[in-house]
């Protein structure tokens, strides 16, 4: 494949092709062990080995990032598939280690009943909820279950940007850690069995071991058939899959958020593992989100304020995922999605991942390359500071709009050419009106959206009694 | 999805909304499908009206961004293909309201068995247009160079050949000399928005953070003293532009280039016909998207300039300057930094 940095140099070094595991082998970290799965293109390790890996890449993404302080209430966002299943596991493993390299927040789960945007009865539904049951109940977060008919409950508030607090700088991090286990070491050598409270004082925060897991944290009741009914006939009329998936993603992160904030977490955590992540990011690009793309694949997603959502699976493949699954016995439920089935040609979503996916296999590099690139996109044009510019927000992803009015590029005029009436781009400002080209001369009007503005016209087209609105 | 630009039914009596022109439709032989629709929304146009709003798009595009100021001696880039047909002839046609003067220049790759016709097309059109023609060779600028050369020079190692690499690099280059000899101040490429979309799928799917920290905008200013280049067709979709083409009855070369079918540009290519056909807005969509991606400043290495591109093939190792950096021509030991999805070493977690 013609791919940027592919290393050329030599010719002689072009690597052999991928060897597949064979008796001779060995896991290639240890050396010793049987290896049992082949991760990248030809690295083949041993269960414990890739065990360690797989952990240690969770712990990596964490602490390289640290955004997690220590002590606070994070949202694991939990959609019963294996991705979201795994994080769940590796936080709950994290919490259970001898204490030097214990994980040191305090998580919680939530998990959102999609049946009614998939079109699922009743009794799957009631099916699918007992068996999330279940595996919550063995995990012992505090849990929470909510269908996505309490959108229509949510305030107008979690429309509104909070203000965010200013970053924390690397000092403040590390103070905190300190102050974390400086007081952990007091309250262990002082014997108190009470739940401890944190130096920056905030909470009182209970453990989650000595919390009842019997005991969901939200009202248990049923969405009524009204409501199911109201979410049906919203979804129904919406057209294409497309819209659909968006307008489910839109919503469900605004019921998680406000989740979040009624309990108080202050952190979302969620499993879009590697190749999602890829997927999403080609996704968004042919949805025209190139702006948001940082946003919407990196590594935290600070837009809705003082809610923070987390990737910290973005560095594992999904076959990685997989197999560390099956290796490792973590439960997980199947869930119908919106496109569960539907043919290759439904959605953008569905033809990205089916290209994706197929490129791949053909190029085993495409996944981890788009992953790269992303790496290195910004969340231009202002970083997430204190005072976040003033400029208007979409309501439904709460990014700050990507349309200028008075741009230099000649798409921003008139808005998103998707939103943009191919119809209006007969229209042509009054300045041009002398212009008219061969063909019938005053009836045509051809232009685009909004009149550009004066100034951007050269001179000698500029008529300067009237700014010119399309009539 | 577009309505139907004809109505294949018995024929009647329509009028064009734009230009109330009367037209009779007759249905179409059964055999002959209708030509595809023209993107141009829920409006259905005659051709005149159409081939008119086509221009009228040009000349908004090219006065809104200010491309090319009054004056301006515009070298045209033309390869005899379709895009840059159209694109001559409209500039032709807008030449005298935009007060600029054209100038035709064709790039000879060296590509034996498909540049030769093309060369052939655009000496026919200049002489219909009577434009001045120039034609730049890669054998005369670039050392004996020729595509095909190049190819057998890359090839044979298992890898691809990255042509398409190569002849891009050096056509930019050869047009540039190409301008400079015919005097001209700016140039023009017949680029349209499906291939500004293609080429933004590819350059991720490549992970080509210098190209995609460069592209986007309607053209460049000119880095290093290199003339103002610009894509006067970027916002008109490819089927606009045949369809353009069609009811002009211009003629152009329509056959693929030889290398084409091993170019990595195929699979974006095919992925985009897939998501317009999904969702005929994607095209400008993804120019959209393009237009603001934000890449870090530190992941925007300068992409290899022509000359060290030859550089490398001059001294028989023609993937030295579109490896890693360019390491190699200094002659430099193995590569420091290795693929970065290797076992990291390990290393002390950081408490958090």
């Amino acid at each position: 494949m013609c791919q940027v940095g592919e290393d050329y140099a030599e010719p002689a070094s072009e690597e052999p092709p991928p060897r597949q595991p064979g008796r001779e082998q060995k896991c290639v970290k240890c050396k010793e062990g049987l290896p049992v799965v082949v991760i990248r293109a030809g690295d083949a390790f041993c269960r414990d080995c890739f065990k360690a890996f797989y952990i240690h890449k969770f712990r990596a993404v964490l602490g390289k990032n640290r955004l997690i302080f220590p002590g606070e209430k994070v949202l694991l966002a939990w959609s019963g598939g294996p991705s979201s299943s795994s994080m769940v596991w590796q936080v709950l493993e994290g919490l259970s280690r001898e204490s030097a390299k214990r994980l040191r927040f305090v998580p919680g789960i939530v998990c959102i009943d999609e049946g009614a945007a998939c079109g699922l009865s009743p009794e799957a539904r009631a099916k699918t909820l007992a068996e999330m049951k279940l595996i919550l109940q063995t995990v012992g977060f505090p849990w929470h279950v909510v269908a996505l008919e309490e959108v229509f409950d949510l305030p107008p508030s979690v429309l509104r940007c909070f203000a965010q607090e200013p970053v924390e700088t690397e000092g403040a991090y590390k103070a905190a850690v300190d102050s974390f286990l400086q007081q952990q070491h007091v309250l262990g050598a002082e014997g108190a069995g009470d739940s401890p409270s944190l130096a920056q004082g905030e909470e009182q925060l209970s453990w989650p071991c000595t919390q009842d897991p019997q005991n969901p944290q939200s009202p248990d009741r049923p969405p009524t058939a009204a409501q199911t009914e109201a979410l049906s006939r919203l979804f129904d009329s919406v057209k294409t899959l497309t819209a659909k998936e968006e307008l489910l993603q839109a919503l469900r992160t605004h019921l998680i958020l406000h989740v979040a904030r009624t309990h108080g977490y202050s952190k979302v955590m969620t499993g879009d593992s590697c190749t999602r992540l890829a997927i999403k990011l080609m996704t968004s690009l042919a949805l025209g989100r190139g702006a948001f793309l940082a946003w919407d694949t990196g590594f935290s997603d600070e837009r809705h304020g003082d809610v923070v959502v987390v990737r910290p699976m973005r560095e594992h493949t999904l076959k990685e995922v997989a197999f560390y699954n099956h290796l490792f016995a973590v439960p997980s439920v199947f869930t119908p999605a919106l496109d569960t089935k539907a043919p290759e040609k439904a959605s953008i979503h569905r033809l990205m991942e089916a290209f994706m996916l197929r490129l791949q296999d053909q190029f085993p590099s495409t996944v981890s390359t788009v992953y790269r690139t992303s790496e290195k996109l910004v969340k231009a044009p202002r970083h997430g500071c204190a005072a976040s510019p003033p400029g208007p927000r979409c309501l439904l992803c709460m990014c700050a709009l990507d349309i200028d009015t008075a741009g230099a590029a000649l798409l921003s005029q008139g808005g998103p050419p998707s939103l943009r009436h191919r119809a209006a781009v007969l229209r042509l400002p009054r300045e041009h009106e002398g212009l008219a080209l061969r063909g019938p001369p005053a009836t045509l009007h051809l232009g685009r959206g909004p009149a550009p503005q004066p100034e951007l016209l050269p001179q000698g087209l500029h008529r300067a009694a009237d700014p010119g609105v399309p009539g | 999805m577009v309505p139907l630009f004809f109505q294949v039914l018995k024929p009647r009596l329509w009028t064009c909304p734009e230009s109330s022109i009367s037209l009779i439709h007759r249905p179409l032989p059964a055999k002959r499908a209708p030509p595809p629709p023209p993107a141009l929304g829920p409006r259905a146009v005659c051709g005149a009206c159409f081939c008119a709003a086509f221009e009228a798009e040009v000349l908004h595009t090219v006065v809104a961004g200010r491309l090319l100021p009054p004056g301006a001696v515009v070298a045209v880039g033309a390869s005899g293909g379709k895009d840059s047909t159209v694109l001559a002839h409209v500039l032709q046609v807008l030449a005298p309201r935009l007060g600029i003067s054209l100038r035709l220049v064709a790039v000879d790759e060296g590509i034996g068995g498909y540049r030769d016709a093309a060369l052939a097309a655009v000496r026919r059109q200049a002489a219909r247009w009577e434009l001045p023609l120039t034609v730049v060779a890669y054998a005369d600028l670039f050392g004996g160079w020729t595509m095909d050369a190049v190819a057998r020079s890359t090839a044979g190692s298992g890898r691809s050949r990255a042509c398409c690499t190569f002849c891009g690099v050096l056509r930019r280059r050869a047009l540039e000399e190409g301008a400079r000899l015919v005097g001209a101040t700016h140039i023009v490429t017949g680029h349209n928005a499906d291939d500004m979309a293609e080429t933004v799928l590819m350059n991720f799917l490549r992970g080509d953070a210098a190209r995609l920290a460069r592209g986007g905008g309607l053209g460049s200013p000119g880095e290093g003293g290199a003339l103002p280049r610009c894509r006067p067709l970027q916002l008109a979709s490819q089927k606009e532009v045949v369809l353009y083409a069609h009811f002009r009855r211009l003629d152009y070369f329509s056959e693929e280039c030889v290398y084409a079918p091993e170019a990595f540009r195929g699979h974006a290519r095919h992925l985009l016909k897939l998501l317009e056909a999904a969702r005929p807005s994607a095209v400008l969509d993804l120019v959209h998207s393009a237009e603001r991606l934000a890449l870090a400043p530190a992941a925007r290495p300068p992409a290899p300039g022509a000359c060290a591109l030859l550089d490398g093939l001059n001294r028989g190792r023609p993937r030295l300057a579109i490896g890693k950096g360019r390491r190699g021509l200094d002659e430099a030991g193995p590569p420091r930094d290795g693929e970065p999805e290797r076992a990291p070493a390990p290393e002390a977690v950081p408490a958090f």
